[in-house]
């Protein structure tokens, strides 16, 4: 029978100190129940039998601890993830966009890219990429490497084509990649207009001004309190007018700002700032 | 201030518990105030109703899909919603989470039963229903390991048995009891 490994509350926190002091990173607002799990997960696969060791191997391997970001970040994506939000973007958000001779759109925490490529679909089909620049960032550098490379493994094409038909897209799908073995190369043209960064939402301030804002599971990561600050870097990254989009199951519920958005798409999930 | 939640109910099911699941929901008593979290197995991106479905044979209990960091509160059935996985932080409120599916399953059942577990320890009572895979089989055995009650639906009564017998045969203290049966232990909670 396998062991089985725990780690209590106070042992967490302990670890979390040691990657806050080495590395800055600062999970200490990341939702527990969620945490606790990916790093027991992890645990099991880098075959580390005890909270010492993981601190051990922390403090002292930072290639280790490379590893250990890479794990216990969500990095899962699809492209036209939740078509029914893609298709709302296409009828409410994007017309309105249209209106703006530049069109800035931040997509915090992109992973490993598959939402802004459908971005990139999106605004081509709407005539808008020329004048659209897209910032895609993501908290762990692996994931801006991957995104930069444009290549999606091929074995998900197919339900990628279906979100993108279910999105209410009309064209062939595959025109917009190229397949060669087990990859498909996202169009290259499609991408020209994206700046890709690394980004922490934890710890670094807003950068710019955006008429759109991506953030899709993201904040369930997190708690109250720091979902609340981040809809405040987020409130003061949107112009008046400018949208802010969600995850399907993320709300403005508990965030003190409740009051300065509207809501565009409640099922959707996506607000605008009041003026 | 809403009254502190003491016990909790999770069920989990795959193919061939929705019957069994409506039959459950639908002889509850009518007091009964212990929150209730479905998980099931669902498909994504499909328009689905389960929501209508549970609230045609549930009127008293309030039935929704929690919102991340909604708080557990009394007299309501919760289901997973679609696509994420379903857990619960000690403050007694859901977190959702989108990593990868287990047993191929987002929702799935071990992840909902061990993180409820974890908050909610011995006032657990989790029950598996048919299902055609092994998902719940680890979650039971955490229920079990921290004396939450574990119930299966007997697999004689199953449709699909393979995921309560996975349960049953991982541990020997998961109750084996047939849908009646689980409807009976219910009424006899409120008694209590």
């Amino acid at each position: 029978m396998k062991e089985k490994i725990d780690i209590s509350a106070a042992d967490l926190d302990d670890v979390l100190l040691v990657i806050r002091n080495n590395y800055g990173y600062d999970f200490s607002n990341y939702s527990r129940a969620s945490l606790i799990r990916r790093v027991l997960r992890f645990m099991d696969t880098a075959r580390i039998k005890t909270v010492y060791d993981l601190r051990f191997h922390l403090t002292n391997e930072p290639a280790f601890f490379a590893y250990f970001l890479q794990t216990i970040t969500v990095n899962v994506t699809e492209m036209f993830r939740d078509p029914a939000f893609y298709h709302s973007l296409r009828e409410k958000v994007l017309p309105k966009l249209a209106a703006y001779p530049i069109i800035k759109i931040w997509h915090a925490g992109c992973s490993s890219g598959e939402e802004v490529y459908s971005m990139c679909i999106l605004l081509e089909e709407a005539g808008l990429l020329n004048r659209a620049v897209i910032y895609a960032t993501d908290i762990n550098p692996a994931n801006i490497e991957k995104a930069r490379s444009g290549i999606v493994p091929m074995h998900y094409m197919k339900d990628y084509t279906a979100n993108y038909q279910q999105s209410g897209g009309k064209e062939d799908f595959s025109t917009y990649y190229t397949a060669r073995y087990e990859n498909a190369l996202i169009r290259k043209d499609l991408r020209r207009n994206i700046v890709f960064s690394q980004h922490n939402l934890v710890t670094d301030q807003g950068f710019n001004e955006f008429q759109l804002v991506c953030c899709r599971n993201v904040l369930i990561y997190f708690n109250k309190t720091l979902q609340n600050h981040v809809f405040h870097l987020f409130y003061n990254s949107l112009p008046p007018m400018g949208y802010l989009a969600l995850g399907m199951k993320e709300s403005l519920l508990f965030t003190d700002l409740r009051d300065k958005f509207e809501t565009v798409d409640a099922t959707a999930k996506i607000f605008k700032r009041k003026k | 201030m809403p009254t502190s939640i003491d016990h909790i109910i999770v069920i989990g099911g795959s193919a061939g518990s929705l019957p069994v699941l409506l039959q459950v929901l639908e002889n509850l008593p009518p007091n009964f105030s212990i929150p209730v979290i479905v998980v099931l197995h669902r498909l994504k991106n499909v328009a689905s109703d389960l929501q209508g479905i549970l609230a045609s044979v549930q009127q008293t209990q309030k039935i929704k899909e929690p919102e991340d960091k909604e708080a557990i509160k009394r007299r309501h059935v919760y289901i997973a919603p679609q696509n994420y996985h379903l857990l619960v932080e000690a403050d007694k409120t859901f977190s959702l989470d989108y990593s990868e599916p287990v047993h191929y399953s987002r929702p799935s059942i071990d992840v909902s039963f061990e993180s409820v577990v974890r908050v909610f320890g011995p006032k657990t009572i989790a029950i598996l229903l048919s299902g055609a895979n092994q998902d719940g089989a680890d979650g039971m055995e955490a229920v079990v390991a921290a004396n939450g009650v574990a119930i299966a639906q007997s697999p004689e009564t199953s449709e699909y048995p393979a995921m309560p017998v996975a349960a049953i045969e991982k541990n020997a203290k998961v109750k084996s009891m047939a849908p009646e049966k689980i409807v009976e232990y219910l009424h006899q909670l409120t008694v209590e």
